[in-house]
């Protein structure tokens, strides 16, 4: 029984937005002390290092160099490569590691810095179909949204309320990179970037870190740690196959991850208050709604209408902005808003959260992680 | 400014002599009768090797597409806005391509055929509606 095992016991995170003269393990390393101040705890209790690659630029032993930069010989060490799914997998990992006794404290962190450093990798050419024009990463994620389209009738304004509503979030954040809020009007208006996405369809691309500490309930006792967070479910699976091959473009294993992390929690969509859904691109989270059973497949645009997503109505998603709004970061800044909704302490609180959803996921939806945390 | 060049390898030159020769080619598992591209080693459903080559019949339909409004390389910038497809042919393998037709006029499940095209002295395989001239 995993329920409720393992908690997040501090959070921290370094300025989103632009941070040049800044590298990924710098980052990495200041997002790790403000975790570990946040918990309450000293470095030398850590024994685990899980941390995401960095998008932008890969480095072999990243886990090594970034364990030397803390000053840690970890138990366990290790870089994750799962796109933006790595961040919540590599909460899963550690605490299955803890489980298992083969560590107790575990940092899992990111940073990435493509904003002042290389960009390169969300342009890039898609192998040998490069010859048709074939680049980036948005383009893959709007070949899933005009097939959305195409078999749904998703309306644009759908979209469009997804990212209305990460504008809203986001302009309440004092941390959030993108303060200026969006009308249904200003989307429709702005010009097709690889259509049929528009500019407020796309994530930010943003420097900056994030990292959590993990722990079991039993020591986040032990050491006195004061506003830990319990893992109530998780789940991953991972559809893998290029956007090109994969049979089907309009649902993915997310539904398989959710399905389990439910189950770990046992819980269903109507137990949860409020939702984190990674916003890497606005088709992602309608998919992601009608993948964990908030709405039938097809039946988002309804969800997401007049507001029910916004702070205030029946299910709120990305209080704090999201990848839209927030910080481009891939995944780890909604887990930490997940945490404050919990805790009582986010900037726009939802009242009376018990159980708080949060959905990662990688490539052009390759991989997929979900959490549930709460009381 | 010339197109990127796709890699031809001992694994793929059968894909683009095919082409070459104004066909295009899919491979097919002689264990199991899976049928795929691009161009693999091994099987992805048996996991065999011994993959054998074979002549598409150029018909399919449109699964999704893209409309490129910005260039993410120099060689693309004066054909925007262009557009980026996903095609199934009928025997099954689906490849990335352009639709020969006007964006407004694309729509999923629209029936293409086959129109091989040099490029650059390299010929593609792009698609064009079916019962267009």
């Amino acid at each position: 029984m995993m329920r409720g095992k393992f908690v997040i016991a501090g959070v921290g995170h370094t300025a989103f937005g632009t941070l040049p003269g800044r590298s990924t393990v710098s980052l990495n390393v200041e997002a790790c002390r403000r975790a570990l101040e946040d918990a309450g705890i000293e470095k030398r209790a850590v024994d685990g290092v899980f941390v995401k690659t960095p998008t932008s630029a890969r480095e072999i032993l990243y886990g090594q160099t970034l364990s030397e930069a803390l000053g840690l010989q970890p138990r366990i060490g290790i870089a994750l490569d799962q796109g933006g799914a790595a961040n919540m997998s590599g909460i899963a990992f550690a605490c299955l590691a803890i489980e298992a006794g083969m560590c107790e404290v575990a940092l899992v962190c990111y940073a990435d810095n493509p904003r002042s450093g290389s960009r390169a990798t969300y342009a890039r050419p898609r192998g040998d179909d490069a010859a048709f024009g074939w680049f980036s990463t948005a383009a893959g994620y709007a070949m899933i949204h005009r097939r959305h389209v195409a078999e749904h009738g998703t309306p644009e304004a759908a979209f469009g309320a997804v990212a209305v509503a990460a504008r809203r979030h986001g302009a309440a954040n004092p941390n959030a990179q993108l303060r200026k809020p969006l009308t249904l009007d200003g989307y429709v208006a702005a010009a097709p970037l690889v259509a049929p996405l528009r500019r407020d369809d796309c994530a930010l691309i943003s420097d900056g870190a994030a990292a959590l500490v993990v722990m079991s309930a039993r020591r986040a006792r032990e050491l006195g740690v004061k506003a830990a967070v319990p893992i109530l479910g998780m789940g991953q699976a991972h559809t893998s196959w290029e956007v090109t091959q994969r049979p089907c473009l309009t649902s993915t294993r997310a539904k398989d991850a959710a399905r389990d992390a439910f189950a770990m929690a046992g819980l269903g969509p109507a137990d949860i208050q409020v939702a984190q859904i990674y916003d890497c691109f606005t088709i992602t989270v309608l998919m992601t709604l009608e993948d964990y059973g908030f709405c039938p497949p097809g039946q988002a645009e309804g969800f997401v209408r007049e507001g029910r997503i916004e702070h205030g109505g029946d299910l709120p998603l990305n209080t704090a902005g999201g990848l839209l709004s927030e910080t481009g970061m891939p995944g780890l800044q909604l887990v930490i808003e997940a945490v404050r909704q919990v805790r009582g302490t986010a900037t726009l609180q939802v009242p009376g959260v018990r159980h708080a959803l949060v959905s990662n996921q990688g490539g052009t939806m390759h991989t997929h992680a979900t959490l549930i945390l709460g009381g | 400014m010339t197109l990127p060049t796709p890699e031809v390898t001992p694994l793929n030159e059968a894909y683009w002599a095919g082409l070459a020769a104004g066909e295009l080619r899919f491979q097919h598992c002689p264990h199991c009768g899976h049928r795929w591209l691009p161009a693999r080693r091994e099987c992805p459903a048996c996991l065999r090797e011994g993959a054998a080559w074979e002549k598409a019949a150029g018909t399919g339909q449109v699964i999704s597409w893209v409309v490129y409004h910005t260039a993410y390389h120099d060689a693309f910038r004066d054909r925007l806005p262009y557009n980026v497809a996903i095609v199934e042919l009928d025997e099954g393998p689906r490849l990335i391509t352009n639709i020969l037709a006007p964006h407004e006029s694309i729509a999923a499940g629209m029936r293409v055929r086959l129109e091989v095209q040099s490029d650059f002295g390299v010929n593609l395989p792009r698609f064009a509606p079916v019962g267009a001239a």
